[in-house]
Formats: structure tokens, sequence, C-alpha cells
């Protein structure tokens, strides 16, 4: 289906060819992260809105875009649009003479596939998007040149079609443990043909599991003599796209992550056989502020001037520039400073704020029109606008939103992240790690994406001012006078706590990564091959053994809700194999794992329904199996695929002996009867269990006389041919 | 240099049936008339590796080697044969004859090598990085090792396989993984810890071992003595030591206690200090970083020496391989044979009779005393010493050994003939092998036959 669609793209592209060399240069800027990294901040302010070292995100990534030389971005704007809208309104990049900006709204979008594709049937009606484009998130921080980069992405193209998308990597510091950590992100493993540099293999990975190994196809090392595989690069998020890469979206309706969907879909998929590449950067920056630990480094990267032009004593969005002093002390010309304060290195002091007596101020970022009472400590935190500090509180590591009030003698631990207008009370200790806000806790999240997009604006504001008035008659959870819920932390996110705060990683987690790598190695040692046996093959075979039972499962479960679906809504049977062959192909299975899985949730149906006796059951069956034979019918032409279904039948006897195991001769009869099955496949899965176990005869004694009469049936049928050969 | 070298030479190889046989152990076989051996021996040699072992499967085998190794270069070189049962594996032949071994680092070689590539290099790498294994690669011929020459069109059609999978790091110093290439079977798969610890790993299935490897004595013998069940070098020991450069169980420290109850322990602990020098002073590599950043883990490294693409180097393992070779050593890499080539291009020895209207093409050899009939045709051939042929006789791409007679008007294309074979008249072969001693009758028209008594 996607393929005919595609020659029709292919062909307007290669129309477009001429006009691709004055084109102007496009982007796309997807003004939403679709995550929930930077909750619960985000349920208020879109996350590209959010200050870094006093300046929005989204500024740096459209002052990089127009330095850059692009002359139009998209900002795609889903959660919280009208504030975005509204906040480039106001900003300069409107009126902006080199830079067009336009804005797309969609509050449909729940992550960025569903952003492109959106995009993609704009484009129909539209056809804004002319060429080559770039796709950058708005929480990127980035100071590369892409003229460059997009000429040769065109030059790759026009030479080869398939070449759709060149991705942007850097080198991270090379250090073992500390590779992905320092941006918070999971552990990367790329594989690139180090001649062409085009990408072979993209795999994400949790830091602290390094255990396991990176497979790589062994085609892939057939057709490249050499293969660079890294471990030190870091994903900036920053890719030149041809317009086949909206197209494939459109086409792959289930993509939706760009890089656990789209990147990895790419590299799989060898009938487009669409190729992307990879450029490695050196000497310019980019990272994107994916999480907070990552707007903590990126922060530092700031402050340090790695991002040059874009730190904060140059104004390049409207930003009042700061004085830069000695140490990398970044002032505002109008602060109040008491002389008993001391400011450390790398710290920047906003508009408006005052700082007071005895206050130490380290690697830190405050934001404008605070204020900061007499001996408060600071360290390593980020306080952004209008926060209210009083006297003798510490703060260490933290995150602290605008509007906040911290009330005398409070203090924030290790990793807290403090959203608008929270109060601290007196003395109130934050533990480690909280996340505090004034609307509670989302109990009802959505289990299957991570969404910002959640809670739209509006509803968020209308929950805000009843909320307020909750909070003043309830006694707060920080402290008597403070105002704000601590949020728990859900459930399997517990882990990544550290990981992704602000707070640099604890000496015990550091050594539990170094265990893990021990506990792998051991783990690693027990399995000595061997001789002749290489340790690889030990390795594939475990896992062998285990993937494709949990994708089996995976897909059993899948055929079974589609299969329950369709018996509710009473779907056509050709719609339902139209489903169950999609997840056949998506799962990768065999035709005669959907007999088996289609099987067993037809029988599961029966089960389910509710019934009294046993004849009740077999009615239950006999009805189900009536009617859906057709389906059935579907999957099992073949012997083996027969087979496949008794011996599904038969494990599912086992396990609920006293439902189903009774009937099993009857409902084996009824599927003879029904023609599902052929006594063919009957005879042979009886010769294939005579051998078996004693345990495992059980339900072949049970069908012994089915059996005997099938055998007898086929012979007299033999001789009957027989006679009809001799009569010949 | 203190290393001990030592030549697994093998023994009766079922791969290179009927060229070998009781008489002509594998080391043995001729290549442009001398004994593939000789070319390890001189190449070694020339390296001023002069302290050798040699090590032969089977009693007889070894004696036969032992008799040609000291009519041939005992007064050259320090040579010892030691027997070994058959089939006990490169590990177990190792196993058998570490009492041997005394020397601080070991290189073994295999004595079916017929190569150009310096091993003196390999030991010196070897040293430089105080590595507890080096191994030398070398660039896989383009399609598979048989087609060097061109001509032989057999494998042509065949698909590069990649022999070996190996993986490097980024400065091509280290050994990171190493797989055969036949072994895998979907996926290669690489280690997250050490790809973790390394950053980068280049995998390239264009390089293969060389079976040319140092290694640190005290590991080698640790990992015999603790893996009894390690048959192979390459596809056990080296593959163990690989896996587990980064959490050793071997003590790559030196044992000095031992060193110095050899007896010349102050050039020994000199040796070991200029080691340390010269591995402090490249920079640190990833194990030192990964060992500083974990107390109580020991690492060892594995390291690799690149043979230069322009070097030479085939293993007679196959018939196909012995064929080229031949082909080879008096063809294109004809500065391994040591002989000096005609203006053209050929080497016949002044005692050989040509009869008339002979030719002898280029990229030939015509061993002493052989006699060729009239009319006679040879190109790119080797034929031995006091070979009789008759007349009108057609030699192609062929080795001919010691002895062999050959009858009026026969025609030989891509075929071995072994010594004292006997092919009478008007027979044609076209990719055979007959065994020594074989008698191929009158007429008869072969292609891609073995002959050999049953």
């Amino acid at each position: 289906m996607g393929a005919q669609k595609k020659g029709g793209g292919g062909a307007r592209v290669s129309e477009d060819a001429e006009e691709q060399s004055h084109q102007r240069l496009q982007a796309i800027l997807l003004a939403d992260s679709f995550a929930t990294k930077f909750r619960p901040v985000t349920l208020e302010r879109p996350k590209v809105l959010l200050p870094i070292v006093n300046v929005p995100m989204i500024d740096y990534t459209l002052a990089w875009l127009e330095y850059a030389g692009i002359e139009e971005v998209f900002v795609f704007c889903c959660a919280h649009s009208i504030q975005i809208i509204e906040y480039l309104e106001k900003s300069e990049w409107y009126s902006h003479p080199n830079l067009v900006v336009r804005t797309i709204e969609s509050h449909k979008s729940i992550s960025a596939g569903d952003a492109l594709r959106y995009m993609y049937e704009q484009q129909t009606e539209t056809s804004q998007i002319q060429g080559d484009f770039v796709l950058v998130s708005g929480d990127t921080v980035s100071n590369m040149p892409l003229a460059d980069l997009i000429q040769e992405h065109r030059e790759r193209k026009k030479k080869d079609e398939k070449a759709i998308m060149t991705m942007v990597i850097k080198q991270s510091k090379s250090s073992s443990l500390t590779h992905q950590s320092r941006l918070g992100t999971d552990q990367l493993f790329i594989a690139v043909d180090p001649l062409t540099k085009q990408l072979l293999h993209y795999e994400e990975d949790k830091i602290d599991h390094p255990r396991g190994s990176v497979c790589l196809d062994k085609s892939l090392l057939e057709s490249n003599p050499s293969v660079l595989v890294c471990n030190d690069m870091q994903d900036c998020y920053i890719d030149i796209c041809s317009p086949e890469v909206l197209s494939l979206f459109e086409d792959n309706f289930d993509y939706q992550h760009l890089r656990r969907h789209f990147v990895k879909g790419v590299l799989v998929d060898d009938i487009m056989g669409y190729k992307i590449f990879t450029h490695e950067i050196h000497s310019s920056y980019a990272a994107r502020i994916d999480n907070f630990r990552s707007y903590d480094t990126v922060s530092k990267d700031i402050i340090q001037r790695w991002t040059f032009p874009y730190v904060p004593d140059i104004n390049f969005s409207g930003n009042r520039p700061l004085k830069l002093g000695r140490q990398g002390i970044y002032r505002a010309c109008d602060v109040i400073q008491s002389r008993s304060a001391d400011v450390g290195a790398s710290s920047v002091i906003g508009y408006g704020t005052k700082i007071g007596d005895g206050d130490k101020i380290l690697n830190s970022v405050i934001g404008n029109g605070c204020s900061i009472g007499s001996n408060v400590v600071i360290e390593g935190s980020y306080i952004w606008n209008n926060v209210t500090i009083e006297d003798g509180c510490e703060i260490r590591n933290a995150i602290v939103s605008d509007g906040v009030k911290i009330r005398a003698g409070a203090v924030l631990q290790p990793g807290v992240v403090l959203s608008f207008n929270v109060v601290v009370g007196r003395d109130f200790v934050v533990p480690a790690y909280s996340k505090v806000s004034l609307l509670q806790q989302p109990t009802t999240e959505d289990s299957d994406e991570e969404l910002e997009y959640a809670d739209s604006s509006s509803r968020t504001a209308d929950h805000l001012s009843g909320l307020n008035l909750q909070m003043e008659s309830k006694a707060s959870e920080l402290g008597p006078d403070g105002a704000g819920y601590i949020w728990e932390v859900c459930e399997g996110a517990h882990d990544e706590e550290w990981k992704h705060s602000v707070a640099p990683i604890p000496e015990d987690k550091l050594a539990e990564i170094t265990q893990a790598i021990d506990d792998d190695d051991t783990d690693d040692e027990s399995v000595v091959p061997t001789s002749g046996e290489l340790k690889s093959d030990a390795d594939s075979i475990n896992t062998d053994m285990n993937d494709p039972n949990d994708d089996y499962y995976d897909f059993e479960k899948e055929v079974e809700g589609t299969v329950l679906r369709a018996v509710e809504e009473n779907i056509k049977v050709d719609l339902v194999t139209l489903e169950i062959n999609g997840l056949r192909l998506s799962y990768n299975m065999e035709s005669a794992d959907c007999a088996g899985a289609t099987f067993y949730s037809m029988m599961k149906l029966a089960v389910d329904t509710p019934h009294n006796s046993a004849s009740e059951l077999y009615k239950n069956a006999a009805s189900i199996i009536t009617k859906w034979k057709e389906l059935l019918g579907f999957y099992v032409k073949k012997i083996d695929e027969q087979i496949e279904v008794i011996m599904k039948f038969e494990e599912m006897c086992q396990e609920s002996p006293k439902e189903l195991g009774p009937l099993f001769t009857q409902i084996l009869h009824l599927l003879y009867d029904k023609d599902v099955l052929q006594e063919d496949a009957i005879l042979r899965w009886a010769e294939e269990k005579a051998g078996a176990d004693e345990a495992d005869k059980v339900y072949l004694k049970q069908c012994e006389t089915f059996i005997q009469w099938l055998k007898e049936a086929s012979e007299e049928e033999d001789e009957d041919d027989e006679d009809e050969e001799e009569d010949d | 240099m203190d290393f001990q070298v030592v030549i697994l030479a093998g023994g009766f190889s079922s791969n290179l049936v009927p060229l070998v046989s009781k008489e002509v152990p594998k080391a043995l076989l001729p290549v442009a008339n001398r004994p593939v051996l000789s070319y390890v021996l001189d190449l070694l040699e020339s390296n001023n590796l002069k302290d050798l072992i040699v090590v032969v499967e089977g009693e007889d085998a070894a004696l036969k080697v032992g008799g040609w190794i000291s009519a041939a270069c005992v007064d050259r070189l320090h040579v010892e044969v030691a027997a070994v049962a058959e089939n006990v594996g490169t590990a177990g032949a190792l196993r058998a004859i570490a009492h041997h071994l005394t020397a601080k680092d070991i290189l073994i070689v295999s004595g079916d090598i017929v190569s150009d590539i310096p091993p003196g290099a390999v030991a010196a790498t070897h040293r430089r990085h105080d590595a507890a294994v080096t191994v030398m690669l070398c660039a896989q011929p383009v399609s598979g090792p048989s087609e060097s020459g061109g001509s032989s069109g057999k494998d042509k059609t065949k698909k590069p396989a990649c022999e070996d999978i190996v993986g490097l790091d980024s400065w091509k110093q280290f050994l990171l993984y190493i797989a055969k290439g036949t072994e895998i079977k979907k996926d290669t798969r690489v280690k997250k810890s050490i790809l973790c610890a390394a950053g980068k790993m280049e995998l390239r299935s264009d390089l293969m071992d060389s079976h040319i490897y140092a290694f640190k004595r005290s590991v080698l013998q640790e990992v015999l003595d603790q893996k009894p069940a390690f048959r192979s070098l390459k596809q056990d020991v080296l593959p163990y030591l690989v896996r587990t450069q980064l959490r050793s169980d071997v003590s790559s420290d030196q044992n000095n206690v031992e060193e110095i109850g050899n007896g010349k322990d102050n050039m020994q602990n000199n040796e070991v200090v200029l080691s340390q020098i010269l591995s402090n002073a490249s920079l640190p590599s990833f194990h030192q970083v990964y060992e500083s950043g974990l107390d109580s883990r020991k690492t060892h490294k594995c390291c690799v020496y690149i043979a230069d693409e322009s070097k030479f180097f085939v293993r007679l393992n196959s018939i196909q391989a012995f064929m080229d070779v031949n082909r080879d050593v008096i063809g294109d890499a004809n500065h391994l044979s040591g002989y000096s080539f005609s203006a053209h291009h050929n080497i016949v020895h002044p005692s050989a009779e040509l009869g008339s209207k002979t030719t002898v093409g280029p990229h030939c050899m015509l061993g002493e005393g052989s006699q060729v009939g009239d009319k006679c045709s040879v190109k790119r051939s080797v034929i031995g010493r006091h070979c009789r042929i008759g007349s009108n006789v057609k030699i192609v791409n062929s080795v001919v050994m010691d002895h062999a007679t050959i009858g009026d008007g026969c025609s030989i294309q891509g075929s071995v003939i072994c010594s004292n074979a006997q092919l009478q008249e008007r027979v044609t072969l076209r990719d055979c092998q007959v065994e020594a001693g074989y008698i191929v009758c009158a007429g008869g028209e072969h292609k891609g036959e073995t002959f050999a008594r049953k």
C-alpha cells in the first residue's frame, strides 16, 4: 500500500529537484517535547518557555536557526499553545527581518509522529514545506552552522535518492561512567559506516544497566567491511530531513517517537531501503534539554560560554544582556547586593534582584526580580523570576520556579523542583528529589503515552483558581504556612529520579553502576563456553529463548483484544483478518502462530462467558466456533497450522483442567465437523503425541475413541479409493 | 629478544588429502620445490628469531620433519622438534610442550604460512604495550584466499564470506572483539561493558587473523592450566582473553620470583623496566582509565598488529591454497622464493633438459634433473626434480612434484601431480589431484577428480 503512495511522492520530489537549488531554508520546530520529564512545571507553562539562564529555551533555538541561515520556521504548538503563540507575538520574532516564524497549532497530536503527520496533511493543502527541512525541538541549544550541512545533505540526496535524513551527533565526554548521564539521557549505542557515515544501528539503553550486548545483524558486516560502533556519541536531535520523512510518518501511522520508532523503523526496513546519515560536529555546540539533568548541564555550558554567541552578556533575542565579571559571574546592572554577600564563580544574577547580608551564592542562576533575605545559601540551583527567599534558607541543587516563596529557615535538599507559586513553610525541609506543585498530581495518568499535553492550558487555569481556595483551608504538605503538594514518585520512575535530577549523582549510585558492570561480568563468567564455542553464541541462545516468547505473549494479547472486539462489535471477518495479519507482520509471527492465537482467544472468550455447567460451556464454545470458523479457517489452511491449533488447545486444557479439560474431545470433534481441522492433522498430532510422556498424553487418551474412529474412517476411505481404482 | 618461537607445524591435515601422506606431512609440502616450513623458518631467521620449537602432530611426522630440519638448517638456527599426539588441537599441543617454554613471551606461528610480514613487528608491538596477547591481522584477500592470481574461476562466484570479525579500538591498537564469521549465525553481539569502556569500536570484516600470536608466557600457561577444555588457540584461548580483558583472571603482573630463578635475572629485569617505560610513554589506554575508575580490578591488554596491505600472506590450508601459493611464489610474490629468475621470469635448473620446440613460459619453474620431451608447453606451473615428461605435453597452472612421470600427449590443467606418480599416454586432467605413486591409465579424460588408492 505504502509503496504506491511513495512512488507518487518520489515523482513529485524529482520534479522539484530543480527548484531545490534556490529554495528557501526551512525548519520545523516542535514546541512540545511530548514527554513529562519536566512535570510538574510543565503543567502550567510549556517547556519551551521555561527559562534557561534567564532566557526562554525557544529563544535559543530560534536565535540559532536565524543565525544558521534558516529563513522560515514552523513552530508546532500542542500543549499550552496559547501561551507559546502569545509569547511569540509579543517577542520580536514575529517581525524579524530574516526569519519568518509561523505557528501551527494542533491539539490532537500526542507525539512527534502525530505532529509530523499533521504537518503532512497540512502540506497537501498548502505545500508549505518545499524541500529539505531542519527538524528540531524547541529545547535545543546550539551554535552549529547549518548551511553547509544542508548543502551536504542535498548533494547526497541528489546522488542517492534514498538518503532521506542526516542526523547530527556529537562526541560526549569520554568517561565510561558518565557518557550519557551527563545529559541524563539513556546510553546510546550507534553503528556508523566510517566512510560514508551512514547510520547502521541505533540503540538506547538505560545507563544503570550496561549489561548485555549490542546486536548487529550479520548482513551488516557482510555488506560493510568496516563498521564503527560508538558509545561515546550523543544524539543532538537535530535532523536534516527530506520531504520523504513526512510521508514516511504518514505511511507508518504507528511511528510516534522520532528515534525509537522512526529511526529504528527506517533502519530495519530494507524494502524501502531508505538511509539515514550522521554528521559529527566537533567544534560547535549542540544539545537538547531533555530532562532536569540536561537542564543543569546546558545551563553550565551556557555560563561557561560554550554556546557563544548565545551567552547571557549578548543580546540575541531581545533579552537584556548582563554584565560579565570575573570568574564567570554575570550580573545585571541594577542588582542590589549586600556587601557581606558572597557571590561565587559561575553565577548569574538577573535584573531587579536583591541579595541580602551574608548570602552565599555559588554556581547558581538567579532570575529577575527575586528578593533573597540574609544568610541564605544557594548552591548549584536555578532560581527563576520573582522568587522570594527569606532569611536563613538553604538551597542546594534545586530548581525554583517563578513566584515561589521560601519562608525563613526552610531547606531544599538536592534535586528538589518547586513549581510556580509554591510556598515552602517556615523551617520546613523539602526532602531530596521531591517535586512540589500547587496542582495535585494527576491521579489518572494516561498510561500509554507520557504527555505534556494531557492537561490543556485552559483546564489548568480553571484548576488553578479553584485550587487556591482549597489550599487555604487545608493544611499544606509544606508546613503550616506553606502551599503545595509534594508529588509522589510514580512507580518505576523512582530509579530515574537521581538520574534526571539537577543534583549530582550520589556516590552510592555511582557505586551501583560499577556494581552493575561487575555483576554483568560475573554473570558472564559462569557461562564459560566449552571448547570451540564462542561466548556470543551462548548469549544469543539465551536471548533467543526469551525474546520470541515475550513477543509471542504480547502478540497473543493483541490478537485476543482484536477478536474480542470483533465479537463485541460484530466486525466483518475480512476486517478482522486484515487486522490480525497486520499484527502478524508487526510481531514477525508465522501464520501458524496466528492460528494458535486466534483459536486461543476464541476459547478464552468461551470460557470467560458466564456459564454454569460444562454443557453450557460447550454451547458457548460451539456458538463462537460456528460463528467465527471462517476467521479460524483463514489461518488453518495447512496441516501444520491445524496441528498448532490442537497443541494450543491441549495447552489450554492443561492450564484449566477443570473447565475445558473434560470437553477436549467434544470440541475437537466439533472442530472436525466444522471443517476447521482435517483428519490428517488430528492423526498426525496423535502420532506425534504417541511418543510423549504419560503426563502429556491425558488428552490423547481422552480422545482415543475419536481418533480410532477417524482412523477407521480414513482406512475405509482408502479402501474405497482402492475399490474405485480397481473399478477403473 | 627474550622471545621463544613455537611453530605449530601440524601433521597430517585432512584438508590436504591426497597431497599429504605418511611420507609427506603438511610441513614438508613443496612450495616452489621447497618445503613450506622453510618459508616460515626463513622468515623468522630474517627477523633474528632463532630459538625455535617446531611442534608436529604424530611421532612419524615429527621424525620426518626433524630429519629435514637437521639437514637443512641446523647450522643457522637452534631448532627443537617436539612431537605431540594427534588431534589435540593447538591449545593441546602447547599444553603438551609447556615445560619447554621458559621465555617471558612466546611467539606462536602457524607452520603453513607463506608470507613476508615480519613477525618481529608483532613481537615489538607486543612488548611496547606490555600486552597479554598480540594478534597479527592482515588484509583479507578480496574474495577468499584463492583469488590472488585470478586464473582459478572456481570461487569467483562465491560471496565473500567474512572469515573473521574483529573489533578494534579507535587507534587500532587493541583487540576488543573477535569472532569467526562462520560461527556467527545471525547477529554479531558486542558486549556493552567493553564498548562503554572503549567508547568506540570499529568492527572489521575485511581483516583476518593470520595465526601469528605473541603471548605472555605466564598468561598463556595460566589459561591453559585453568581451562582444560580449551582445545584451540584461535577459537578458545584468544576469544577468552579478549572477552575477559577488563576483568582479568590471569596474573598479568610479572611473577618476578620465577623470572629470577631463570638465572638471567639482570637482563630480565632490565627488560621489564624497559617495557614498562615504553608502555607508560604512550597515552593511557582505556584499560588504565578503566582500571583507575574501579579498584580491585585488573585488566590485561589484547593488542593487534595490522600488517600492511601490500604484504603477501597465504596459509596453506587447502588444496586451492596450495595451488595458489605455488603459483604466486614464482609469480607475483617471487621475492619470497629465494631463487633468481631468468630474463623470461622463470627458473629452469641448468641440469634440466628440454626437447626441441618445447616452451617454458614465464612464472614457471623446472627443477633439477627434470627432462621435458619435444613440443611441450609449460605455463605458470611448477615442476619438481627429476621428473620425466614425454612429448606433446601441455602443463598449465599445475604443480608436478619430484620424480613424477608424465607420458606423451598428456594435457594437465589446474592439477597437482604428487611425487612418483605416473600418468600414462594421452591423459587429460583438469582440476585433479593425483596421489603420490599413483598410476593414471592411458587415454583417460578426467575433470575435478581425486586419484588415490583406497
